[in-house]
């Protein structure tokens, strides 16, 4: 690397430049403004094509006719009325929702009694955490084969095969419309409860001891230490396990996708999460207009409901 | 107790989880049930896993046995998934697609975080907030244009078309601007006086000072893309360029399920993750905790 004498002398430090070289007559600052952005053009392209591009591309499809090989026709706000008159859109946007409200409060009190309790465990306590945390290594795809087949009928499934060693009659896990959307869930919950507890834990270390230990010398019981100091001040913890575990379960797909292979969202559609019915609409039926329609309602859906999680929990 | 393995990972999983104090002395009992009910709770939340590996190593006349242990545990699965070359090639494909996006990935996200925490300039402010306002968008709204610019640029079915989207992270590009706020100005000027050019200074003094959020950032990236499903579904159409999850999925179709050895290639596709969890577990710990407190 050459040195370079007059901007390299360390009185050159001032924003008074002297002439140099390579770079005639900048300022340092100028220099450096100029190294921020060679170090910013690869990316800042990236961004503009990769992700700014196509947003704005989707939005505008959202309003055309295109099924990937003719014209892409304007059709105004007719994808949107024909989704929102579109009876299974509702059943999608049910199912959207109850996979919201069952998987959130489930695995958010799951994940702090777990955290909550295990802060407190000294004794192997590592290999416990270890234990929680595993399954949020895997794969939902690999996982999904696993528990749709404990879901199979006797004498294939685990679950099928304990009961009825026990004697109760065989349930119908994933091909009943009632039970098939809970079975699907809590594949989905084991494998994110690791993530939220580790985060709780690091939550809970954070509180100060000098909190715990002055109630303690007040002699208050261990219910009000919990719910006047350890839930209060976890705020910021609980707001940002339910923001990021809300927006998980609003986007599930991988796990429905596998789990009712043979037909994709069934049975009769009682599964079937919005992004599944985006990629049907999309790569089955090549309707992408009417595909980018329904991710632009995923879109407003998932900032609609962080906003409202926000704000809720935040200025209490 | 002595040191043990457990208390050294404690110690060294994060900087909160390094404050632990000995927890109050309680009544043994009530400690002990409670550490039952959690060590119970976690042995169950590994069943699953426990059930796949144990089939993956049944002979296909025990698989229906709710029995954990195999009474003849078998390899046989294995060679006979690996022999018939599909799942290598997929495998082949997880690692190397995710192995570069990773690479690239961390190369630009801190590359700009560093630009966007170290200097000054017009418009930082603003390319800040756009990068970052990217992670409000769901990929589910970018696959179908993806798709289209795929398939007008003839990127459908190739390494590329599956790994382009992924070569940078707008919440890399935000952890590590957070971890660079950590790097004391003084070191750059001091390697900026010793004659080192912006690009060494970040590569050289800069980048070797958050190690530790780049291991834990190169973690998250590399599982988030071993595991990622919806795009390459969607890109690939020929067998040869399924990743491993896609693979596995392709399977669905098939009207006989042979469970062994689908438990065997949830096993091919499970055990790598599990043994990197099981050797870089304290950093991955960590490594979520400060994406957690960061993010």
């Amino acid at each position: 690397m050459a040195r370079n004498p007059s901007s390299d002398a360390p009185n050159s430090a001032t924003a008074t430049a002297e002439p140099a070289p390579a770079f005639g007559g900048l300022t340092i600052t100028q220099k450096r403004t100029i190294w921020a952005w060679a170090f910013l053009a690869i990316p800042v392209l990236f961004y503009v094509v990769i992700r700014f591009y196509p947003t704005a591309n989707a939005m505008v499809l959202s309003f055309q006719e295109w099924n990937l090989l003719g014209e892409r026709t304007w059709a105004g706000l007719d994808n949107y009325q024909v989704l929102f008159s579109d009876p299974v859109f509702w059943q999608v946007f049910r199912n959207t929702f109850m996979y919201l409200l069952l998987g959130t409060p489930i695995s958010l009190v799951l994940a702090f009694i777990v955290a909550y309790h295990l802060d407190q465990v000294r004794f192997m306590h590592g290999t416990i955490r270890a234990l929680y945390f595993v399954p949020f290594m895997t794969s939902a795809v690999a996982m999904a084969w696993v528990w749709r087949w404990f879901y199979q009928d006797v004498p294939i499934g685990l679950f099928n095969n304990a009961l009825a060693t026990i004697g109760i009659p065989q349930i119908d896990f994933l091909d009943s419309t009632t039970n098939a959307l809970p079975s699907i869930l809590a594949p989905a919950i084991w494998a994110g409860l690791g993530f939220q507890i580790i985060i709780f834990m690091a939550g809970l270390r954070a509180i100060p001891r000098s909190f715990y230990e002055a109630a303690k010398i007040d002699g208050v019981s261990t219910w009000t230490v919990l719910w006047e100091i350890t839930l209060p001040l976890l705020r910021p913890t609980i707001v940002f396990v339910v923001v990021l575990s809300s927006i998980g379960f609003l986007r599930i797909f991988d796990h429905v996708f596998n789990m009712t292979t043979a037909n994709p969202g069934g049975p009769l559609n009682a599964t079937k999460p919005l992004v599944l019915m985006i990629y049907q609409t999309a790569f089955d039926s090549f309707d992408m207009g009417y595909a980018a329609a329904q991710t632009v309602v995923l879109f407003v859906i998932l900032l609609v409901v962080s906003l409202i999680q926000l704000r809720l929990l935040k200025d209490r | 107790m002595t040191t043990t393995t457990d208390d050294l990972t404690i110690r060294a999983s994060s900087e909160a989880l390094l404050k632990a104090p000995t927890p109050p002395k309680r009544r043994n009992t009530a400690q002990f049930i409670r550490w039952v009910l959690l060590f119970g709770g976690g042995i169950l939340m590994v069943m699953p896993l426990a059930y796949m590996i144990s089939t993956s190593m049944k002979w296909p006349w025990e698989v229906y046995e709710i029995g954990l242990i195999p009474e003849e545990p078998t390899l046989e699965n294995y060679t006979y998934v690996l022999a018939d070359g599909r799942f290598f090639g997929w495998f082949i494909n997880s690692t190397v697609i995710a192995a570069i996006t990773t690479i690239s990935a961390l190369f630009f996200d801190s590359l700009v975080g560093y630009t966007l925490c170290k200097f000054k300039f017009r418009g930082r402010y603003i390319v800040f907030i756009a990068i970052l306002s990217t992670l409000m968008i769901p990929t589910e709204m970018l696959v179908i244009p993806w798709y289209m610019m795929s398939q007008s640029l003839g990127w459908l079915d190739t390494y590329w078309g599956i790994m382009f989207p992924g070569l940078m992270t707008a919440f890399g590009v935000f952890l590590m601007k957070q971890f660079f706020e950590t790097v004391p100005d003084d070191f750059l000027e001091a390697a900026r006086i010793d004659g080192l050019n912006e690009f060494q200074i970040w590569w050289q003094v800069a980048m070797p000072m958050v190690r530790p959020a780049l291991a834990a950032l190169a973690i998250f990236i590399f599982l988030g893309n071993w595991t990622a499903f919806l795009w390459p579904l969607i890109v690939t159409t020929s067998p040869d360029l399924y990743t491993l999850p896609v693979g596995l999925s392709s399977f669905g179709d098939e009207a006989d399920v042979a469970w062994e050895l689908i438990m065997t290639g949830a096993a091919i596709s499970t055990l790598p993750t599990l043994v990197f969890f099981l050797i870089f577990q304290r950093f991955i710990i960590r490594g979520v905790v400060m994406a957690g407190l960061k993010g």
